[in-house]
């Protein structure tokens, strides 16, 4: 082949459009991008971008409502805009594969891992189903999957995300493609897993010469993996350039407010705690149904104070925060307010110890009733806690408006459905104000946005902390998170509470040997982070054998 | 006060605002009326059509209900347009009254039925447990009886009054509503914005009415439409058996049944009542299909 000086994939004055309604929108507008053999192009933006939606079409694919209408996208010296459908699809998992962001997603749970890992090869004639088989074995042993023989005989629930998202990319590799596009691969993992996924995707990447599109909202990550980096905004190039420059020396606006984000610190430091807790947990054990997820909790939270629980999805965080709210009455153990008990169930509490504690959730979508509009959502609070009503009403719904940063002319009429996703994360904070409690529980409440818009939120957040002196429950896995928000920290594995204390004691060493892990497999924003840290935990698992 | 340090691009947190949503629905009732499909339209036009014949009924009849205005089975013509029936009464006047009846009494019937299974359905939905357990498994029971069947037995123990019979067809087809009510409002109820009224400390009627309501109520539109012609053609199967509405109130079941004989002498005359019934039905559901088109959000 005469591909040697030629890139692998080029694409020139991508435009794809979208239709809303009978109209259709310019989603990418004009992106040019090449890409060798051998090498990782990491695509970053916030979401709707368009980072997927090309992505998508470096396989010569749109999503249904979605038109690729301008531009070449050349694979190895095939324009795949002017290829036919059936020789397209030739190519798709054969010389182009694809991982999802969600593995669990994308895998059929009625058939065994195997049987859809050599679907691809046996399909196109590439490999017969044993030699697809001993391939996938092989595969499964490269990628470092515990008892690679067996685990493909396995449906994909009876393995673990991780392990899931690592059999997604031995899939991808089956037919040894020439180019395979990771869709946020580990954006729906635990830190923990995300670098063990993040070290064998690259490993794997080296091994087979295959070249990559990366894509991820994540800067750290995308700083461990890639070459080269595109920063995208509203489908159009902000910025290209190699992954050291990009990161030493941005010279875009945008991309330095990008690099800026994770320098929010929290403002001021906790005032001393009252002698009675406002909130105080004291030896919970809760179950659902027979399994048992929390195992003797206990911990106080002070007013003014932000508690950051984090660990791992599964640890038994957001089912503390049911205890708290009484949604989940435990088996065991009691919650204080003030010193007061409080009824095990939400439903014996009084209207009062109900105000007292309120709470904001990850999905502002799924908190906010589409058939409410805004006024109804904030106002509703008012009328049932505080028996405002008429103008007092409106005064207050707009006054809570003005204190979460949003217009209130603009935004009273509204519905979520009319709202970006901080926007509707400002009205669930709204509404948690509205009731005029003591304490918050904040459950991953910027997970699901854009790091800057998450950011936007912390601040919002922490303003409310100074102004009411709101006590937070503070629930995240993401640490970078806790280190910008929190005053004490309680690190939760498998229901039990593994270390906890104040923000500088759990971050400073020594570390219990779980908040380590937790801590050292937070991506940072160095390219060689996550060499080192391998290195690192290389050394250490040898030392430890050694003695 | 604490410094706020603007971050160029921080913008992007707020959606440019939409254009403002015209307050007035009629005018955009009517905007999206146009934009409708032919079938739709022509929908409309059938069932406003029934809807001012049964209410005018007695103005533009050119005779009583049950007036006996001529000779039996007289054909179609000057004096009676589409003749008399097996007693000599005006065939038009007749559907026309039919209209008022069948289509009223259906109406009203599956309104009850909504009532009853809309109301019950979310309820079993947001309780959950032993509540839904119960109402759940009377809805079974009743379904596993044949609905015709069970429709008669009762109606012999009952009598056939206008209110035993709307009352018994309500309870009857309200287990169907029952069940998609309790269905869809099952993917509503898990929804925090429902856990969010829970631990507000939210009565279950707000829970129902103000929660749930509002997000199942396109299915359940549409779902009515399509019971409210089962009903009105299970009020005329009735009649046709002698069991529904009693002579001399025009109903178009038994008028298919009184003037049956005429079939088997070539005259078309006892097929307009089925013809009435027929032609609603299929407007009623162009009009169903179209909303169920545009509030599912399918292109």
């Amino acid at each position: 082949m005469n591909t040697k000086n030629k890139p692998l994939l080029d694409i020139k004055g991508l435009v794809i459009e979208g239709q809303s309604g009978e109209e259709w929108n310019t989603i990418v507008n004009g992106v040019d991008l090449t890409l060798d053999r051998g090498e990782i192009l990491g695509l970053i933006g916030e979401s709707g971008a368009g980072k997927s939606t090309i992505g998508l079409a470096a396989m010569g694919y749109a999503h249904p409502g979605c038109r690729i209408s301008g531009g070449e996208i050349i694979f190895d010296g095939v324009d795949l805009r002017k290829l036919r459908q059936d020789a397209c699809r030739e190519l798709r998992g054969v010389r182009i594969a694809y991982v999802a962001q969600s593995a669990a997603a994308s895998f059929n749970p009625a058939h065994k891992l195997i049987d859809q890992f050599v679907e691809i090869p046996v399909e196109h004639g590439v490999k017969n189903r044993a030699e697809a088989e001993a391939d996938a074995i092989d595969l499964f042993t490269r990628l470092q999957m515990p008892t690679p023989d067996t685990i493909g005989f396995r449906y994909p629930h009876q393995v673990s995300g991780g392990q899931l998202q690592r059999a997604m990319t031995a899939m991808a590799l089956s037919c040894r493609p020439d180019l395979i596009i990771f869709d946020e691969p580990t954006t729906a993992l635990d830190v923990t897993t995300q670098i063990e996924v993040l070290a064998t995707i690259r490993d794997i990447i080296e091994q087979f010469n295959t070249a990559a599109i990366y894509i991820t909202h994540d800067l750290a990550v995308v700083a461990q993996m890639a070459d080269k980096i595109i920063v995208l905004r509203y489908g159009e190039v902000v910025e290209e350039a190699k992954t050291r420059i990009m990161l030493s020396d941005p010279k875009e606006n945008y991309t330095k407010s990008l690099w800026a984000v994770r320098s929010f610190k929290k403002t001021a430091a906790a005032p001393d705690p009252d002698p009675v807790p406002l909130v105080k947990i004291d030896h919970v054990t809760a179950a659902y149904g027979d399994s048992t997820v929390l195992h003797d909790i206990s911990f106080e939270i002070h007013k003014g104070h932000t508690v950051a629980v984090v660990g791992e999805s599964g640890s038994g965080k957001s089912t503390a925060a049911r205890v708290i709210t009484g949604l989940l009455p435990p088996k065991q153990g009691q919650v204080y307010f003030k010193g007061e008990l409080l009824p095990a169930d939400y439903r014996n509490r009084s209207k009062d110890q109900l105000r007292h504690a309120q709470m904001i959730y990850q999905m502002a979508d799924t908190a906010l009733n589409p058939r409410q509009s805004i006024r109804d959502v904030i106002g509703r609070p008012l009328s049932f806690y505080l028996g405002m009503r008429g103008a007092k009403k409106e005064a207050r719904i707009n006054e809570l408006l003005d204190l979460i940063e949003l217009e209130p002319r603009d935004f009273i009429d509204r519905y979520p459905g009319e709202l970006s996703g901080g926007q509707k994360q400002r009205i669930c904070i709204a509404r948690a104000l509205a009731a005029e409690p003591e304490f918050i529980i904040c459950d991953e409440v910027t997970s699901a946005l854009d790091q800057l818009v998450a950011e936007g939120i912390l601040r919002l957040l922490d303003r409310l902390q100074q102004e009411f002196s709101l006590a937070y429950m503070f629930i995240t896995h993401d640490l970078a998170t806790v280190e910008a928000i929190a005053d004490e920290v309680i690190v939760m594995l498998q229901g039990k509470i593994v270390e906890q204390g104040s923000k500088l004691e759990i971050f400073s060493p020594p570390h219990h040997e779980y908040t380590e892990l937790l801590l050292s497999s937070v991506p940072e924003m160095d390219p060689d982070w996550l060499d080192r840290t391998l290195e690192e935990r290389k050394k250490l698992s040898i030392k430890s054998a050694g003695q | 006060m604490i410094e706020q340090t603007k971050i160029p691009g921080e913008s992007t947190d707020f959606a440019p605002p939409p254009p403002r949503l015209e307050k007035n629905f009629f005018r955009d009732a009517l905007k999206e009326l146009k934009k409708a499909p032919l079938s739709a339209k022509f929908g409309f036009v059938v069932i406003a059509i029934y809807v001012f014949v049964a209410l005018f009924a007695p103005i533009i009849a050119p005779f009583g209900e049950s007036e006996i205005v001529g000779s039996e089975y007289e054909p179609w013509g000057e004096g009676f347009i589409l003749g008399t029936d097996n007693l000599g009464r005006d065939m038009l006047s007749r559907l026309m009254y039919g209209a008022r009846n069948t289509v009223g009494i259906a109406f009203v019937t599956t309104v009850f039925a909504f009532l009853i299974g809309g109301i019950g359905g979310i309820i079993a939905a947001t309780l959950g447990g032993w509540t839904d357990q119960i109402m759940s498994r009377i809805v079974d029971i009743l379904m596993a009886i044949p609905q015709l069947i069970f429709a008669l037995l009762l109606l012999t123990i009952f009598g056939t009054s206008i209110p035993v019979l709307i009352s018994i067809i309500a309870v009857l087809d309200s287990t169907r509503v029952f069940r998609l009510a309790r269905a869809v409002s099952l993917n509503v109820v898990v929804m925090d914005y429902v856990e969010v009224a829970r631990l507000r400390g939210e009565r279950i009627a707000w829970v129902t009415l103000k929660e749930v309501l509002p997000n199942i109520l396109p299915p359940l539109v549409a779902e009515f439409g399509l019971r409210f012609c089962f009903v009105f053609l299970f009020i005329a199967g009735l009649s046709f058996l002698g069991l529904g509405l009693q002579p001399p109130t025009a109903d178009w079941g038994s008028m298919v049944r009184d003037n049956a004989t005429l079939i088997t002498f070539g005259d078309i005359t006892p097929l307009l009542p089925a013809a009435a019934i027929a032609l609603l039905t299929i407007g009623v559901n162009f009009v169903v299909d179209w909303f169920l088109h545009k509030t599912s959000g399918l292109k």
